[in-house]
C-alpha cells in the first residue's frame, strides 16, 4: 500500500472522518497484514506527538503573555531590583575598607597606566585595535557619483569624511549608539542609512568605560521611525550562542555571522564578549544580533594579532548607558526597544527588516 | 470540599489554555514560590523559570484523561516548584539544605519523571522539525500547530489548490516522521 495514501487514510481514522463502510475496510486490512498495522501504530503516535507539540506551544505562548503582564505589573520582579538592594546593603556595611581599597587600587592603576603608555609608545601599537574605519575618499567618491547617476536626483554636499564607523538606532525618535572612540576622532559628525541618505549628528552622552556613546540626529530631513524590530538583551548570552552582525566595512551594509567564544572580553573584562567572527575596520558600533533577533552586543574592537578574535560590549551597558544619559540630563525620554518582531523568522528575512535601522557614522 | 472541586475547575480551564485561568493561578500562588526560590539562594529569574515549568507540569496532568487533583492546588504547586529547584540546585552542584517554608508537600516524583519524558518528546519533535528544512516545517506547523485549514494554507504557500497543498503535506509529513522515528529510537 502506498505510504501516503496510508498515513492520509491513518489521519482521517484518527480523526473519525472515515465513512463506516471504510472503517471496517480499513480495520480488516490492518488486522490482516503486520507491516500495515505497525505503520499505523506508528502514524497514530506521530500524530498525537504533533497534537501535544501544539497544544505545549499554545500553552506557552499564554505563559509568556501572562507572565509579561505580570512583569508589567510589578507582581514579578526583575532581577536587578534584588542585585541593586544588595549592592547598596553591601556598600553601606564596608564603605570604608572599599574606600581604602579603591584608593590604593587608583595608585596602582595609575602608575600602571603610566607605565603602560610609556612602553607602548615605544613598542608601537598594542595587539588590540578599534575598529574604527579610515575611509578611502576617492572610494567614497565614485560610490556617490555611482549613486547619483543612479538615482539621478541631487545629493546634499557632505563634507569629506576621515573616519568610517557603525551605528544602531535604539529609539526611533533618532538616538543611536555607537563606539565611544568612534565619535571621540570625529569634530562633525553624519550617519548615513542603506538608502543613501544622510543626517547629520551629534553625539550627547559618550561613556568611555564601557567604549559606547549615544548620538543624536539633529537633521530635520530626518523622520522619526517606528517600531524598531529588535529588542536588547538584558541578560548575558551564552558560550556558542550563534550571532551575526551588520556594519560598515566598506560602503556598502555587510553582513558576518559567528559564535560567542568567551563571556569576557580583553583581560578579562567582563563588561564585554568576545566573538568569532569576521569584522574589519569600520565595523566598529555595529549591532550583534541572537537568532531571535535580540540585541546581545557591540562589536568595539579585534585583536589584529590573533585572527577572529572580536570584542563586543555586552549589551546591557546600554541600559546603563540611558540610565546614566537620563540622570545627566536627557530631556527626550528615550525608550529603548523591548520586543523583537524576528522570532522564528529566516535570517534573511530578519536581515531586511533590520537593515534600514543601522547607519554608517562618519565623520572628520 | 468546594473548594476541591473549585480548583479542578480552574484546571480543566487551564488544560482548554484559558488565559484567564492561567492569570488567576499565577497570581495566587507566584509569590509565594518566588519567595521560596529567594530564600534557598536562587534569583528571580530562576524562580520564573522554576514556575513556568511547573505551570507546564501542571498542564500535562491536567490534560489528562480523567484527571483529578487531590490535593490544594497550592500544596500542589509548591511541591513540584520545591522538587524541581532542588534538582536545578544539585544540577548545579549549589547544594545548599533547603529553608522550608511551613507549606506541606505531597510526593510528585512521578509526576516530574513523566514530565521530563513529555519534554524529551517536545524536543526529539522540536528537532526533527528543525532538520525537514522548508517549506515543509512551514508547511506542517501552520496545519498542525497552527491549526490554519487546507484552504488558507494553500493560499498562503502558493499551492494551486487545497488538494496540491494537501499532497505535499503527507509527503512533508513521512519526511517528518522518519527524521522523529530515527531520534527516537536512538534516544530509547
Amino acid at each position: 500500500m502506498d505510504e501516503i495514501l496510508l498515513i492520509e487514510a491513518v489521519e482521517r481514522y484518527l480523526k473519525g472522518e472515515m465513512p463506516a463502510q471504510e472503517k471496517a475496510f480499513f480495520e480488516e486490512i490492518r488486522k490482516n497484514d503486520p507491516a500495515v498495522d505497525q505503520m499505523v501504530v506508528e502514524h497514530t503516535f506521530l500524530f498525537h506527538e504533533l497534537e501535544k507539540q501544539s497544544g505545549i506551544k499554545a500553552y506557552k505562548h499564554s505563559l509568556y503573555e501572562v507572565e509579561s503582564k505580570m512583569v508589567e505589573e510589578g507582581l514579578i520582579s526583575r532581577s536587578q531590583l534584588k542585585g541593586k538592594a544588595k549592592v547598596v546593603f553591601l556598600w553601606k556595611k564596608y564603605k570604608k575598607n572599599i574606600a581604602v581599597a579603591a584608593s590604593i587600587a587608583v595608585l596602582v592603576s595609575l602608575t600602571t597606566t603610566g607605565l603602560i603608555i610609556a612602553y607602548n609608545n615605544k613598542a608601537g601599537n598594542s595587539a588590540v585595535t578599534d575598529l574604527i574605519g579610515k575611509v578611502k575618499n576617492t572610494e567614497m567618491e565614485v560610490s556617490k557619483i555611482k549613486d547619483s547617476l543612479k538615482a539621478n536626483k541631487i545629493i546634499r554636499e557632505t563634507p569629506k569624511p576621515d573616519f568610517r564607523a557603525t551605528g544602531f538606532l535604539i529609539d526611533g525618535k533618532g538616538y543611536i549608539v555607537t563606539n565611544a572612540h568612534v565619535v571621540n576622532r570625529m569634530r562633525t559628525i553624519y550617519v548615513e542609512n542603506n538608502k543613501g541618505e544622510y543626517f547629520s549628528a551629534v553625539s550627547v552622552y559618550t561613556d568611555p568605560n564601557a567604549d559606547l556613546a549615544i548620538l543624536k540626529i539633529t537633521d530635520t530631513a530626518f523622520r522619526p521611525m517606528a517600531n524598531l524590530p529588535y529588542s536588547i538583551k538584558k541578560t548575558n548570552s551564552d558560550l556558542g550562542e550563534q550571532i551575526f552582525t551588520l556594519g560598515y566595512p566598506r560602503n556598502e551594509i555587510v553582513y558576518g555571522q559567528g559564535y560567542v567564544s568567551a563571556k569576557s572580553g580583553d583581560e578579562g573584562d567582563s563588561t564585554a564578549y568576545q566573538l568569532s567572527v569576521s569584522v574589519n575596520p569600520g565595523n566598529s558600533g555595529g549591532p550583534v544580533l541572537n537568532k531571535h533577533g535580540e540585541i546581545i552586543g557591540i562589536i568595539t574592537s579585534k585583536n589584529s594579532i590573533a585572527d577572529g578574535v572580536v570584542f563586543a560590549a555586552k549589551s546591557k551597558n546600554i541600559y546603563s548607558l540611558v540610565d546614566a544619559f537620563k540622570k545627566a540630563g536627557d530631556t527626550m525620554n528615550i525608550k529603548l526597544p523591548t520586543n523583537t518582531g524576528l522570532k522564528g523568522l529566516e535570517r534573511e528575512q530578519q536581515v531586511k527588516k533590520i537593515e534600514e535601522f543601522v547607519f554608517m557614522v562618519v565623520g572628520n | 470540599m468546594s473548594n476541591y472541586l473549585q480548583e479542578n475547575e480552574l484546571l480543566r480551564g487551564l488544560a482548554a489554555n484559558d488565559r484567564d485561568v492561567i492569570e488567576a493561578i499565577y497570581r495566587d500562588n507566584y509569590p509565594m514560590v518566588q519567595a521560596f526560590i529567594l530564600n534557598n539562594s536562587g534569583n528571580s529569574d530562576e524562580a520564573r523559570d522554576i514556575f513556568q515549568e511547573t505551570m507546564i507540569v501542571l498542564y500535562e496532568k491536567a490534560t489528562l484523561e480523567g484527571f483529578e487533583l487531590n490535593c490544594q492546588l497550592k500544596t500542589y504547586i509548591y511541591s513540584v516548584c520545591r522538587r524541581l529547584w532542588l534538582k536545578r540546585l544539585q544540577q548545579m552542584q549549589r547544594y545548599s539544605s533547603l529553608v522550608e517554608n511551613v507549606e506541606d508537600s505531597v510526593p510528585v516524583e512521578e509526576d516530574i519523571e513523566q514530565h521530563e519524558k513529555h519534554n524529551a518528546g517536545f524536543l526529539m519533535m522540536e528537532a526533527a522539525m528543525n532538520k525537514i528544512g522548508e517549506p515543509c516545517k512551514s508547511l506542517l506547523e501552520a496545519y498542525y500547530i497552527q491549526k490554519k485549514n487546507m484552504q488558507e494554507i494553500a493560499g498562503e504557500f502558493g499551492y494551486t489548490n487545497a488538494d496540491n497543498a494537501k499532497t505535499q503535506k503527507y509527503k512533508c509529513l513521512l519526511r517528518l516522521k522518519k527524521l522523529f522515528f530515527a531520534q527516537y529510537k536512538n534516544g530509547q
